[in-house]
């Protein structure tokens, strides 16, 4: 999936947000768009926020035009009415938002208070307090009946107000789309944020927040802070205090697996208020990389560990899903709960799963997972060795 | 990037750990189980036993790691085993919260049943000298208003109230009209017999969601002669009522009771298939207390609690089998036990809670006017022992009889921290105080525990329910957690 176009900029000074059009709209509605399409006399362009092109314009020309211009882009296909995209100086185009898709995040920050392990999306320590306007633009531009949006980082939190005021003009701005934002919890370990984000009161938030033990030491030790087993288990219990649902998020790997129906027993007992939990599979990318000999685990080998946690919180009444597993590397029974997890731009299949008759239902794989590292026992599934009336009601309720 | 540090960076520097409170019980196998003071468990051998209580347990031990996610130790200076502690303890001891939550009108003696086991009712024609009147019920309802509690239940006993079906209807059509601006969630159930139970009855329960809550002592043979009816086919007609009351209300609108007598100790399987029979499923296997009729007619002592645990132990294996052949039914007893042992949750019972719910979380106010700190305190009046009578609710105030040296003593005489024999027991946290009864049988409210047969039936059925649990059989596991977790038996193998 295709996030990035470059071309050449004109008349562009500042980086410019906007919502993808690919026939001109109404006067009123201009500030908001980017055009995009062959250009175009320079009546057409009066008003937009911006107009990207494929086609070679003159340099002199283009500089003359009403709006930022970014042009000679080799290819505009990924774009789709309704995207939403930032356009730099330098000619970049962003993708901030696809329209069609149901996997849309909101990039908060790239700092983090934590350095896990087998982080997916290694923090960077760039002072982005810059970019809160583009965050609360793009909302602006965001469709109103997008489902869900996600915001996700780095660790969000650091944000601090901001976040409440990145949250709080979501709350107004898109009435209908709940909001997942993906935090490691540690600042709610201050009562007062917790509460602050309570009082917003938005209509469908949920924080996931993982949890790697029940013992603070391997928590500290996979997060790589001390201290951060303390600060997540008491800003979880914050959070539940003033209210606002959270969802736990266990990766699975060499260090979660060994106790993982202990932490099981543990959420159960200490956290009991949460709305799911997730359990993941561990993502070949970011830091995993220099630490896959310490994490890597094959599916197949932690079965039963797997089979044991979730049907535990099963049985009393806990959500739980089964994230980045393929179907033939988890037990039957755990089909109901393995969900398509992996985002539509990241997942993709072996040749062995093209004769499989529950790849449809299957998340497949991360693109980074296929390449680098994946279970040995990944198989193709025969039509007989599903065809029984458990595994189709279970599949039918993924 | 930076260097990732090792494991050994975020271990704690010293091999020493705090023991947290817990209370244990050495097994007869030698293991030792251990319950820390929320109720988590832990069976472990005597010893590990004693290298845990001696400080040697290697840090480097499952044992160990376990011990510390239960809290039944810590390593740390971190003050967030006893923060995680706390907020179990105060989530369990939730049932505090809110006050008296069951209020308890008795609106007549009358009954027209003579059951010998009977505690308080009274066959007789003569109206109004063992009825409620309105002024007592207006102050009843008033009484009960002032409970800061979200949630109120109200439960006409008797006698059999529906003989008095129009206090009954006042109460009802009262309490609503008060509820119109205090807006409390409010539950209405009539314990009763049936047997006086007309359509026009039945419409009223229907239209005012009123539910109803019967006695059911087992097939016909027991249930005949526990609960005698004048012109007989006592349980006849009991089922015949049951049934159509059910098509009526609907089928969960109508709940039963069972009372073990002498008789019933040989027959757990029959009473048991008796509930299955006519649809139940749930079941309570209760004793018969020591109270009114009963102690007269000695019934009360006719069995000692090691008789009435056989009885239950036959009934619980047996209510098991039946899971296990794909006939869903529960045990209620048990199930309030699972839910303290296996879930970090607290119960509503008010009969088993320290301290105990006599007035502080169930009152009950007399036809005479008089209010009594449990249906038992009341029961005990009628056999001339007034001791929990907490007033006149015509004569003292709210803060008077919800206040006052009765309740406060009874609360005083409850807290299983504080009572001897039951301080250092380890099934405190799942355990209740029950000072009327003590009080009945033993002449004291704390009483004795060695020879109190409360203790006795309590430790017995602890006792049983932690072998089956050691034990471990997958599906009576599976099958305990269903019933205290509230959620689908398991599939049946």
């Amino acid at each position: 999936m295709k996030l990035h176009a470059y071309g050449t900029p004109a008349h562009a000074t500042t980086t410019v947000l906007g919502r993808i059009s690919t026939s001109p709209v109404t006067a009123s509605e201009r500030p908001d768009t980017i055009l995009v399409g062959s250009l175009l006399g320079p009546q057409t362009l009066q008003g937009y926020a911006g107009a990207l092109t494929t086609q070679i314009l003159d340099r002199v020309a283009a500089s003359t035009l009403p709006c930022p211009v970014i042009f000679a882009i080799p290819s505009l296909d990924h774009l789709a009415d309704g995207d939403v995209v930032a356009i730099t100086p330098q000619g970049y185009v962003r993708t901030l938002y696809r329209r069609q898709s149901p996997h849309n995040t909101l990039f908060a920050t790239d700092r983090c208070n934590s350095y896990c392990l087998m982080c997916s999306q290694p923090p960077k320590n760039i002072d982005d307090a810059g970019r809160i306007a583009e965050h609360l633009r793009l909302i602006d531009l965001i469709h109103q009946d997008t489902t869900e949006l996600g915001i996700t980082g780095g660790e969000p939190t650091l944000l601090k107000d901001d976040l409440l005021r990145i949250i709080a003009h979501a709350k107004d701005r898109l009435p209908r789309t709940s909001l997942h934002l993906l935090s490691n919890g540690r600042l709610f370990y201050y009562a007062r944020f917790a509460q602050r984000l309570s009082a917003i009161q938005h209509h469908n938030l949920m924080i996931g927040i993982p949890l790697y033990s029940d013992l603070d030491t391997v928590h500290d030790y996979v997060v790589q802070a001390k201290g951060s087993y303390e600060e997540t288990i008491v800003g979880l219990h914050n959070l539940a205090r003033y209210d606002v649902p959270v969802e736990l998020r266990v990766v699975l790997h060499q260090l979660t697996v060994p106790r993982l129906a202990k932490i099981a027993e543990f959420i159960y007992r200490n956290l009991p208020f949460a709305r799911h939990v997730a359990l993941m599979g561990l993502e070949m990318t970011g830091f995993t990389l220099p630490n896959k000999e310490l994490l890597w685990a094959d599916p197949w080998d932690y079965q039963t560990a797997l089979e044991e946690a979730t049907t535990y919180l099963i049985e009393r009444g806990m959500h739980v899903s089964i994230y980045n597993h393929q179907l033939c590397t988890i037990p039957r029974s755990m089909w109901p709960y393995a969900r398509k997890s992996i985002s539509d731009w990241k997942n993709e299949y072996l040749p062995v799963c093209s004769t499989c008759t529950v790849r449809d239902a299957c998340g497949g794989f991360f693109t980074s997972g296929i390449t680098r590292r994946y279970s040995k026992h990944i198989n193709s599934i025969t039509a007989d060795q599903f065809a029984t009336p458990t595994d189709a009601k279970g599949l039918a309720a993924t | 990037m930076t260097r990732f540090q090792s494991p050994d960076h975020y271990a704690h520097a010293s091999d020493s750990y705090q023991i947290l409170p817990f209370r244990f019980l050495r097994w007869e196998d030698g293991d030792v189980l251990l319950v820390n003071m929320v109720g988590e468990y832990e069976f472990i051998n005597s010893t590990q036993f004693h290298e845990f209580a001696t400080h040697k347990l290697e840090p480097s031990t499952p044992e160990f790691e376990n011990f510390k996610a239960k809290h039944f130790l810590a390593d740390s200076v971190s003050t967030l085993p006893l923060q995680l502690l706390a907020t179990k303890y105060r989530t369990k001891m939730s049932f505090l919260e809110g006050f008296t939550k069951l209020h308890l009108f008795v609106v007549t003696l009358r009954c027209d049943h003579s059951c010998p086991y009977c505690q308080v009712s009274r066959v007789t024609e003569e109206r109004g000298k063992f009825d409620m009147s309105t002024a007592t019920a207006d102050r009843a309802i008033d009484l009960m208003f002032h409970s800061p509690s979200e949630a109120l239940k109200v439960e006409f006993q008797g006698g059999e109230p529906l003989l008095n079906f129009d206090l009954v209807t006042y109460i009802v059509e009262r309490t609503e009209q008060r509820n119109a601006t205090e807006q409390r969630e409010i539950e209405f159930v009539i314990a009763t017999n049936l047997s006086p139970l007309t359509e026009k009855m039945l419409a009223y329960c229907k239209e005012h969601n009123i539910s109803l809550s019967t006695s059911l002592d087992g097939p016909a043979f027991l249930h005949d002669h526990n609960r005698p009816r004048r012109g007989g086919n006592s349980y006849e007609h009991t089922i015949m009522q049951l049934q159509h009351a059910r098509a009526v209300l609907g089928h969960d609108r109508v709940s039963a009771l069972m009372t073990t007598t002498s008789q019933s100790l040989q027959y757990p399987r029959e009473i048991i298939d008796t509930y299955v029979q006519h649809g139940f499923t749930s079941i309570f296997l209760r004793p018969i207390s020591p109270y009114g009729f009963a102690v007269r007619t000695n019934m009360a002592f006719q069995y000692a609690a090691t008789q009435f645990l056989t009885f239950y132990r036959t009934g619980l294996a047996y209510l098991i089998e039946l899971n296990r052949r794909g006939t869903p039914i529960l045990e209620v007893y048990t199930q309030l036990l699972l839910r303290k042992i296996l879930t970090p949750f607290p119960t509503g019972y008010v009969d088993l809670q320290s301290p105990a719910g006599t007035g502080i979380s169930v009152v009950a106010y007399n036809y005479d006017g008089n209010v009594y700190a449990s249906d038992e305190a009341r029961m005990l009046a009628e056999m001339r022992d007034t001791t929990f009578c907490l007033g006149n609710l015509h004569e003292l105030t709210y803060d008077e009889l919800f206040g006052g040296d009765t309740i406060r003593a009874l609360v005083r005489a409850s807290c299983l921290q504080t009572l001897p024999g039951c301080t250092d027991c380890a099934y405190l946290p799942y355990c209740g105080a029950d000072p009327i009864f003590h009080w009945t049988t033993q002449g004291d409210p704390i009483g004795h525990r060695p020879t109190s047969a409360f203790c006795t039936k309590n430790m017995g059925i602890f006792n049983y329910l932690f072998t089956l649990l050691k034990q471990a059989d997958p599906y009576t596991v599976r099958l305990f957690t269903s019933w205290a977790t509230e959620q689908p038996a398991p599939s049946v193998q």
